[in-house]
């Protein structure tokens, strides 16, 4: 026979002031089943908790349904108190009547109705609740990180502290990521090399953090905790381990004019390179397609030059293994192509640059080393055009419909820096709105307006025509004024949309982690877990989640380091016992289940089965791999035999709220 | 392969040049373009007004009429072209649209927009291929820099007309590619030339024109081709520029088919 | 309801713009070839229509200006399509009676040398109904 405890919550007057709770609790205690049901003004302080753990105990209650908030809020709260009076947590229901009830409605008697509907409906559940125990799974010890930018560099920094092992997996030649195109940051105008190329270094030598560059992940399987990753390692042709960086080959390649794409193409560089000189680790590449010796077979001085014999002109792509516990992703983005969009002429003139391009004409890495030249003839730019929103908050299908957050404050920076350091230029910047809610931001921005003179303008480019000199004839708007202009300019910059990085969509498929339609990582909830993947054991660092400057990018990256620390110093996970399993009875092999499951959960094995005339039949059954299995529920509601069943949420269960509901 | 063409009034009258050596042309690629039996203008002008019935029905008569004969449809003018294509796409996209112009029209079989249409540079492109016209050419344009000059009605609204990039068009430029001479890129290409407006005043279109003309002789061209009557006309007239000729896009072509020849272009 | 306001749904509505979508970024008067000539500008019949101030565009010359290139159109970032918006205010305006901008025995004194039959059929439509 059950014993259930009721317990009607007041919420203060939140869910009192609507709801008839004594009413409830009265109702409720004529329930089959329930031998004890009160009110209490506050079920979730310390007092609250102690009447449910007494009356277990004075009773011995065995189940007991809570009535008050979201179980979002307090199900754990009430868990560990039924835990705490000895019994099984799981013999414990909430009934939501503040959100799905005392909130949403007005009226006090159908409010009540529906708070007694709501009770009985756990009620029931209740009844054919049974216990469970979280089962457990070892945790490997070593973390994963996805993209060696600021974001992916600060989280491994963070986890390898805190004593794990981390390994960078990085596409590029050197960690760094875009942050190493950048001349200078906002609002504080420090140089981002200054600030960065300390932090490359402190990542290649820390004794718990592997660079593994010119890499990509390959494959990836397994789960939280668990995780099985192939990675491919790229050709790189030069031995990492004798390279010394020294630059010899550089000076000798005779192939010269190999697009630069860490200079965005405005300069070239040699088919074997260092991308920069501050690369970590710093060592050469060769960039196959370009190198006569490995297209031609027909020069081979770098290696005859090498001091340290590092070129391997026969080096191959290569596969390797490894296992990990948590992964962190950190792919970043990019700025959008602007070939919708050549009313800026940006495919028919090269002074019409994007604003990374500007980053790197400005950068003392750059192509001017440090003086801003316009691309076309190498001329001091004296009058530069800045237009912010370029395919960003378009609807119109040329561009992406969110707001980029960062171009404002970066636009700001470009103008100030360029009035600076050539005061005898004019700036302008078209905006349609200035966004600057950061720290310090507004007060940058007022200051290239106020200090630095840049001529804002409330307006838009209509139309860019490129003249045979090199020059800009700009037609735009002035909304504030009512006019339009014509601004003869020698240089047009434009403030492209950010994109997530193309690599992030196949990495999201192999993670089986979600993105928006933008394919922006999605985050587990967009206030409360917003560094934690949907996909347990993976966490969000930087812009891959979605437009970022850099304090956010670190500050994200921090968090989601502390996320994945917090899993790595378990010995043991406890899983959540809430998981689908199959009766092998009952199930046909037909892997509906296996089809929908969006976590990899379910495998299917051929079994043998022992009849009732002593045969023995092999059948195909699905089986479910409980640390995998996160409880969706999915596979039970297309499992066409009713094989498929969750724990603690069995059809049975499920019928009989409905029942309750609605009987 | 045979198309049924739909010439437009201007063709007949101001514009013959553009209609013979397009037909010329066609014949000497492969293709015919075979008129359509009692056209009627086109309008010259796409109204976009939802309840605007009664100014699409020249366009849909020729469409059905091409749909009858099973034949894609073909213009050489680019307003036509413009009209007959945004009227054929309402036919498809706006059902309230199709009705009303059915009930009004009482075709045998009602009409709902069955008809490709294409502009002969689409076809050009398309159809024949570019490579192809480059094998036909007899008399290539060596040395010549030509400008092409789009104007609005080839290009705009780029989401319906599907035509070419609407901001920065190649199709003309391979298209004079094909016919051996050098294409100039000028940004302006795709700028409106004032439109009809020069029938109220001639000034407000020649300021439009002479940036466009300007433009395109800054960035080096000898001379200009176009598929408009009326871009031609205001370009030539309003022109405060005289250095810059402009000529009908088929004119050039029937001059390197070797089918017409003309001194400038030697 | 004011007639103004109904004059302003009615436009919305026979040219399929939502003016509520504009985000007043200038794109369609930076764009516009005929700035200097007109009154009132794309981005102004925009926030006119969405403000009820029908009875001044309709007696605007602007109508009258618009080229119909279709750069607005082309060109906004929201959608909104200004250019289809002026379209759908001028037969507002041509559709009144006696109103149309263009006589028949105008055309004899406009007509040059050489004018295309286009630029005629095309002002017609534009200019009257």
């Amino acid at each position: 026979m059950q014993k259930i405890g009721v317990f009607v919550c007041h919420c203060g007057t939140n869910i009192s002031a609507t709801v008839d709770v004594k009413k409830v609790a009265e109702t409720l205690g004529k329930e089959p089943g329930v031998v004890y049901s009160t009110d209490y003004q506050f079920m979730c302080s310390s007092s609250g908790q102690n009447l449910v753990i007494d009356k277990i105990k004075e009773l011995g209650l065995t189940g007991v349904v809570i009535c008050s908030c979201s179980p979002r809020m307090h199900e754990k709260t009430f868990r560990k108190a039924a835990d705490k009076a000895g019994l099984n947590s799981f013999l414990l229901e909430m009934a939501n009547i503040r959100e799905q009830d005392a909130w949403v409605h007005k009226n006090r008697e159908e409010a009540t109705l529906k708070a007694v509907a709501l009770a009985r409906a756990a009620v029931a559940k209740v009844h054919l609740n049974t216990p469970l125990t979280p089962g457990s799974s070892d945790v490997n010890k070593r973390a994963l990180v996805i993209g060696g930018g600021i974001a992916g560099m600060q989280a491994a920094l963070d986890i390898a502290d805190a004593g794990f092992k981390v390994d960078i997996v990085e596409r590029e030649a050197t960690i760094g990521g875009t942050m190493t195109q950048i001349d200078k940051t906002f609002p504080t105008l420090d140089c981002a090399s200054c600030i960065l190329t300390p932090k490359m270094v402190d990542c290649e030598q820390h004794e718990n953090i592997s660079l593994v560059t010119k890499s990509e992940v390959d494959t990836i399987e397994g789960y939280v905790g668990n995780f099985t990753v192939k990675i491919k390692h790229k050709a790189k042709y030069v031995d990492p381990d004798k390279c010394t960086g020294c630059g010899l080959c550089i000076q000798k390649c005779p192939s010269k004019k190999v697009p630069d794409p860490f200079n965005l193409n405005l300069a070239p560089h040699t088919a074997i390179n260092i991308t920069f000189p501050q690369a970590v680790p710093l060592v050469a590449t060769i960039d196959a397609d370009n190198c006569l010796m490995i297209q031609k077979g027909k020069c081979g001085l770098c290696a005859t030059v090498c001091p340290a014999d590092a070129i391997n002109y026969e080096d191959k792509d290569s596969i390797e293994e490894k296992k990990y516990g948590a992964i962190i992703v950190s792919t970043g983005f990019k700025p959008i192509s602007l070939h919708n969009f050549d009313e800026y002429a940006y495919d028919n003139s090269p002074n019409v640059v994007t604003s990374l391009e500007y980053e790197r004409l400005m950068s003392a890495t750059g192509p001017g080393k440090g003086t801003v030249l316009r691309p076309s003839d190498g001329k001091h730019p004296k009058t530069i055009v800045f237009q912010q929103c370029v395919g960003s908050r378009d609807t119109s299908g040329r561009g992406k419909t969110y707001c980029s957050g960062i171009c404002c404050m970066y636009t700001a920076k470009h103008a100030m820096l360029t009035r600076e350091k050539y005061p005898d230029t004019d700036v302008y910047v078209f905006y349609t709105d200035v966004r600057s809610p950061g720290k310090g931001f507004d007060e940058f921005y007022r200051r290239a307006v106020e200090k630095y003179h840049v001529h804002y303008i409330k307006g838009a480019i209509g139309k860019v025509v490129p003249m045979s000199n090199g020059n800009l004839q700009i037609q735009a708007s002035d909304l504030l004024m009512n006019e339009q202009l014509h601004i003869e300019a020698d240089l047009l910059v434009l403030a492209a949309a950010m994109e997530p990085d193309k690599s992030a969509k196949p990495l999201a498929q192999k993670l089986t982690a979600s993105m928006d339609n933008d394919d922006w990582f999605t985050e587990s909830h967009p206030k409360l877990r917003p560094v934690e993947s949907p996909t347990a054991g993976v966490f969000l660092a930087g812009a891959c989640q979605g437009p970022k400057d850099i304090p956010q990018t670190v500050a994200q990256a921090g968090a989601a380091a502390s996320k994945a620390i917090g899993l790595l110093i378990k010995d043991k996970l406890q899983g959540n016992p809430c998981v689908a399993h199959s009766d092998e009875n009952m199930c046909n092999g037909c892997s509906q289940c296996a089809n929908v499951c969006p976590y990899g959960a379910i495998t299917y094995e051929e079994k043998d089965f022992r009849m009732p005339d002593r045969t023995t039949l092999v059948r195909r059954v699905a089986s479910v791999n409980p640390a995998v299995c996160q409880g969706c529920g999915a596979c039970t509601v297309v499992c066409p035999s009713g094989a498929m069943d969750l724990f603690g949420f069995s059809n049975k269960q499920i019928l009989a709220e409905v029942d309750a509901l609605c009987l | 392969m045979v198309y049924s063409y739909y010439p437009g009034c201007t063709l007949k009258n101001t514009a013959k040049e553009l209609d013979e050596c397009g037909r010329i042309s066609a014949e000497a690629l492969g293709f015919t373009l075979e008129e359509i039996t009692d056209w009627q203008c086109c309008g010259g002008q796409y109204t976009s007004g939802k309840d605007e019935i009664v100014t699409k029905l020249s366009s849909v008569r020729a469409l059905d009429d091409a749909k009858k004969s099973e034949q894609d449809l073909v213009t050489l003018c680019s307003a036509c072209y413009n009209v007959i294509k945004q009227t054929n796409n309402a036919m498809i996209e706006d059902s309230d649209m199709q009705m009303k112009v059915n009930n009004y029209l009482k075709l045998d079989e009602p009409y709902k927009g069955e008809t490709s249409v294409y502009h002969f540079l689409e076809v050009l492109r398309d159809k024949v291929g570019f490579d192809k016209v480059k094998e036909a050419v007899k008399a290539p344009l060596k040395g010549k820099k030509v400008g092409a000059y789009y104007g609005c009605l080839l290009l705009r609204p780029g989401k319906v007309l599907q035509f070419d990039d609407p901001e920065n068009p190649k199709i003309m430029e391979d298209f004079i590619k094909a016919l051996g001479g050098t294409p100039v890129i000028y940004n302006m290409r795709n700028e409106c030339c004032g439109g009809y407006t020069i029938l109220e005043d001639t000034d407000a279109a020649g300021r439009n024109t002479s940036k466009i003309l300007l433009n395109a002789e800054d960035m080096g061209a000898d001379f200009l081709i176009t598929a408009c009557p009326l871009c031609q006309y205001n370009l030539m007239q309003n022109s405060l520029s005289e250095k810059t000729p402009i000529y009908y896009f088929t004119e050039l072509l029937a001059h390197a088919l070797g089918l017409r020849e003309k001194e400038c272009f030697k | 309801m004011d007639k103004n306001k109904l004059l302003s749904e009615q436009v919305q509505r026979n040219s399929g713009v939502d003016v509520s979508k504009c985000m007043r970024c200038g794109k369609c008067t930076a764009t516009c070839p005929n700035y200097d000539l007109m009154e009132y500008h794309p981005h102004q019949f925009v926030n006119m229509v969405e403000n009820d101030k029908l009875d001044v565009l309709m007696k605007s010359s602007s109508l009258y200006l618009c080229l119909n290139c279709f750069a607005c159109v082309e060109r906004c970032p929201r959608g909104v399509e200004p250019g289809k918006l002026v379209e759908a205010i001028r037969l507002e305006a041509v559709r009144q009676k006696e109103n149309n901008h263009l006589k028949p025995d105008q055309i004899v004194e406009k007509l040059t040398e050489g004018m295309p039959q286009q630029a005629i059929t095309t002002a017609f439509r534009k200019y009257t109904k």
